[in-house]
């Protein structure tokens, strides 16, 4: 713990003017626990400006717009608080991939994004999580809109049991078409666009269950595109699939970024250097009194920079495969 | 044993722990005799249908072979004038039954899905809890309520909706004027003592719905009763169905509440405000004090009772393992 | 993308906000929602209103020690007639006030025969039928598995389960009341047709525990060279013991609740017999003939024997979740 915290405090001290006192949101005994002996800066989450200001400094010429802004994010399941300290601008037209040892909060964090936390009892979130400006749990906003937008594929390929055609047409339908024309056509362009179309177009009917454990997983790809969302999020979506599937995905996911905005969380390194344009790196804390662990962001930026250069040990280490 | 230890072709280790690798006759007898004690209390349940099967029915024979098919498709039954005919207890059997599940599988349902989708968990464990003791209630307790306190209201509930259908062709029929006991009383007590059991299957039904799918659904953009409707209900429906079932053959084998709220009357009539009978209910009242052919044809009831329950039970298995396979396979 | 991409977060706001949800899709669901708390409310408040009625009606004659010690009172219709005036004179009353030389005005309520009859009864139908289920349970799942005799043993246990009370009733009637005539009506009878009640019921549940008892336990007790039986009694049995337990006592609380296979069997007694033999009677059997006595006595004995009846079978009920709550196996 005390190893950790004083990396933390090296790794963001340059960064951040300690004039930037401790916030109070970030308060309370567990946070007192972990820094009392650290300088007022560690503390800090990472702010709206030092996350833009490394961004700025990293990006590309032709980056697109701001899709998610998110900014001291603590997810809290009860009054446990799993995630926080996250900040980071998702951007348009870009895959941004989360990498992480396993419970660091990863896929929690990608679960906000189109609030499927709230299906957990007792979740909460803190802080800012904005889609296009507006806050995504703002009082008006209504989660099934939300999800409309923004889609996710699963970690396991979890096709309805119903028949292919009935699996892409599933969206659309309770979004209200209701022409077999329409479907048709949306169900095509769809499975065309997850590139499946040629292996299921003489089976559309055969049960969604039978095809192979890749096929399903591009079958959900297709069933999220059709009812044409902005985002999509993958929650490792490769991680139960063999590596020519895993390569077919992620082939697929480079060809549909110019339509979509992905979100992947991944266990795979290699995959989100392979794949993705922005990489957050989060790791996990342990309240060396309470024993409780609780997920952060470490970094977040263009992934040749994690990659090349990671102003973090953390993520040095975790890269290298020191992580320990 | 020391002669049989020398006689095995290698020995492990001559420290006379290690025993020959035949077994020893205690051993292998005491496995034997256990094999086939466990396999004797198995074949029990067999031995006790069978004499249910054969005592039951040569006990009912007499009214069998005296009144032919008369006993099974007469319409009357007036013991005291000799008219054995089973039908208006097998109508009111299935009338009330049909009853009851008309009115508890919807209840049971949406009270399964409140539990299953849309109550906090705390609230969750609590209605799981009562729905369990709820079905632990003797069923003579939910008779005893049901005579001293529900009768008085259901007369006068019948009563205002046979007046407010009077002069409405078909209605004024089947809610005509009425009596506190009748097919629609015991129907309703049914329903209410079914209603915990069917729950607590459908509950279990509901829980195995993969979240994944779940999650699909919600992720896709559906609304939580189009998430319900499309996955849910789905991917549930042979479970559901064997719930029902197994609510049917509860309501039909169900004793003395409906004995004690049907009015003991056996007719056949489409006035479900109307006194009626049932078969278990009718054997109830009547066994122990009846004699000769009267008792015989009561045994006759538990017969064709026992038939009618089994028949139900079976093919509630075909359908549940039909319909999973159907909704299992493709579509 | 064919949707454009909204300029502003006040359009966005608005996209995203319930209003962009057609109405027909939030007017159902909404109403889904008020449908599953209603069909929980209607259910409920009846279920409640008769927890509440037996209550008050049943606890007042409970709560006395002479309900739990005295006989029942014989003729209560007549007591009843007698309008409270001098049931001294009709052989009821309070026999210390009565001696006294005053005219007793109470009939001493006590239902003690049959609360004895009730744990009698299903006492003996437990002792036959729990080692019966549970060694038939060992079978099926122990030694025949999926052999043809074993499946067709547990369809039948299935079908077996359906089978209605009263028909179990009828049967224990004519093997037993029939061939031994009134005589044949005890305590003993009313426990073989309890007895046929739970015998499927506890073998169908305790099979369902050793199920979750894992291969690997009776693996590691054969790798020792344990016989089968020796691995069954000593290794799986103990293992499931907290389920199995937890099974039989929801078998035993089903059946300490039925009334028509006990009517037929049991007969009818006023005193305490504390015999298998001879006639008795039981809780479930008092709340039927009471209620069919009718008058004012009668129907305070009859709620009485629910409030007693009731308690009995939601503390075995709780009892067995509480056990199965602290199963270890198969939950986790």
């Amino acid at each position: 713990m005390q190893a950790d915290s004083e990396q933390n405090s090296a790794s963001l001290a340059g960064s951040i003017p300690s004039t930037l006192a401790p916030q109070d949101v970030v308060g309370g005994a567990e946070q007192e626990l972990l820094y009392t002996d650290l300088d007022t800066g560690a503390a800090l989450p990472i702010t709206a400006e030092t996350a833009a200001s490394s961004d700025a400094q990293n990006l590309p010429a032709e980056v697109g717009s701001v899709v998610f802004d998110v900014d001291n994010l603590s997810v809290y399941y009860g009054k446990y608080r799993a995630v926080r300290d996250v900040a980071m601008k998702v951007r348009k037209n870009e895959i941004t991939a989360f990498i992480g040892p396993s419970g660091c909060g990863k896929t929690t964090v990608l679960r906000c994004f189109n609030r499927m936390n709230d299906l957990i009892d007792g979740a909460r979130v803190e802080g800012k999580i904005e889609y296009h400006g507006v806050d995504l749990y703002g009082e008006k906003v209504n989660a099934v809109e939300v999800r409309r937008r923004i889609g996710m594929v699963f970690q396991k390929p979890n096709p309805f049991p119903k028949s292919i055609y009935e699996n892409v047409a599933y969206g659309p339908r309770i979004g209200g078409i209701k022409k077999k024309s329409e479907l048709d056509e949306i169900v095509e362009s769809s499975l065309k666009r997850a590139a499946l179309w040629d292996e299921v177009k003489d089976r559309l009917k055969a049960s969604a269950l039978g095809i192979s454990g890749g096929q399903q997983q591009r079958l959900c790809i297709a069933r999220a595109i059709a009812v044409n969302p902005e985002v999509i999020l993958m929650d490792e979506p490769c991680s139960a699939l063999d590596p020519i599937a895993t390569a077919r995905i992620e082939d697929l996911m480079k060809e549909i970024k110019t339509e979509f905005t992905i979100v992947i969380v991944t266990h795979n390194m290699q995959q989100a250097a392979r794949v993705s344009d922005a990489t957050a790196f989060y790791s996990t804390v342990v309240n060396p009194e309470s024993d409780v662990r609780t997920g952060l962001l470490v970094e977040f930026d263009r992934t040749e920079t994690i990659f090349a250069n990671p102003s973090d040990e953390r993520t040095e280490h975790y890269i290298t495969g020191r992580f320990g | 044993m020391s002669t049989q230890l020398e006689a095995r072709p290698k020995k492990p280790v001559d420290d006379g722990t290690v025993g020959p690798l035949t077994e020893q006759g205690s051993g292998l007898l005491a496995d034997g005799v256990f094999k086939w004690v466990t396999l004797l209390s198995g074949v029990t349940v067999l031995v006790i249908l069978l004499l249910i099967a054969v005592t039951t029915t040569r006990q009912a024979w007499p009214a069998f072979s005296e009144f032919g098919t008369a006993y099974f498709f007469g319409t009357e039954w007036v013991p005291p004038e000799g008219l054995y005919g089973i039908l208006p207890l097998v109508f009111g059997t299935v009338l009330v039954s049909l009853i009851a599940l008309f009115f508890a599988v919807p209840l049971s349902l949406g009270i399964a899905l409140f539990v299953t989708e849309l109550a906090h968990r705390r609230v969750r464990s609590l209605i799981t809890l009562v729905v369990d003791l709820l079905a632990a209630v003797p069923s003579v307790v939910f008779g005893l309520w049901g005579f001293y306190q529900l009768i008085p209201i259901f007369q006068s509930v019948f009563n205002t909706i046979s007046d407010a259908v009077e002069s409405i062709p078909v209605l004024n029929v089947i809610f005509g004027p009425g009596s506190g006991s009748s097919f629609m009383s015991a129907g309703l007590i049914l329903a209410l003592m079914i209603i915990p059991i069917i729950t607590s299957v459908t509950r279990e039904v509901f829980m195995t719905v993969p979240e994944n799918d779940k999650s699909g659904s919600l992720a896709l953009g559906a609304t939580r009763w189009e998430m319900i409707k499309g996955v849910v209900i789905p991917h549930s429906t042979g479970g559901l169905t064997g719930a029902v079932m197994l609510g049917l053959g509860r309501a039909m084998g169900e004793t003395v509440a409906v004995a004690l709220l049907i009015g003991a009357s056996p007719q056949i009539s489409a006035n479900l405000f109307g006194r009626g009978e049932t078969m278990p209910a009718q054997i109830f009242r009547s066994l122990s004090e009846a004699g000769g052919v009267y008792r015989s044809a009561l045994i006759g009831l538990g017969v064709c009772l026992f038939v009618i329950t089994i028949v139900v039970n079976v093919s509630a298995r075909r359908l549940v393992l039909v319909i999973d396979r159907r909704i299992k396979g493709t579509i | 993308m064919s949707t454009s991409t909204p300029e502003s977060s006040e359009q966005m706001r608005i996209s995203l906000s319930s209003a962009n949800l057609s109405k027909k899709r939030r007017v159902r669901n909404a109403a889904a929602s008020v449908a599953m708390v209603a069909a929980f409310l209607i259910a409920a408040v009846p279920l409640f209103a008769m927890g509440a009625s037996v209550l008050s009606q049943g606890l007042g004659v409970v709560l006395s020690v002479d309900w739990w010690t005295q006989p029942i009172p014989g003729d209560v219709g007549r007591a009843d007639l007698a309008g409270n005036e001098d049931l001294c004179g009709l052989g009821f009353g309070d026999a210390a006030e009565c001696q006294a030389g005053g005219s007793s005005t109470s009939v001493i309520k006590g239902m003690q025969p049959a609360i004895v009859g009730t744990f009698l009864t299903v006492f003996g139908a437990s002792a036959m039928a729990i080692p019966l289920g549970i060694l038939g349970a060992i079978y099926l799942h122990e030694y025949g598995k999926t052999g043809r005799l074993a499946r067709f043993i547990r369809f039948m246990t299935d079908v077996m389960v359906g089978v209605p009370s009263v028909v179990m009733g009828v049967f224990i009637y004519t093997i037993w009341v029939l061939q031994f005539g009134t005589g044949g009506k005890s305590a003993f009878a009313a426990s073989l047709a309890l007895g046929c009640l739970m015998l499927p019921i506890v073998v169908r549940s305790t099979e369902e525990m050793l199920k979750l008892v894992p291969n690997a336990l009776r693996e590691a007790s054969a790798a020792l060279g344990t016989r089968t039986w020796k691995t069954t009694l000593k290794v799986v049995l103990p293992a499931a013991s907290a389920g199995i337990t937890s099974g039989c006592l929801l078998a035993v609380a089903r059946a300490a609740g039925e009334t028509a296979p006990v009517v037929f069997t049991i007969g009818y007694v006023t005193t305490t017999n504390f015999s298998m033999r001879g006639q008795n009677t039981t809780l479930s059997a008092q709340i039927y003939s009471q209620l069919t006595n009718g008058g004012s006595i009668a129907t305070q004995l009859a709620w009485g024997a629910a409030v007693t009846l009731v308690g009995i079978v939601l503390v075995l009920t709780l009892s067995a979740r509480a056990i199965s709550s602290r199963l270890t196996i198969g939950k986790t």
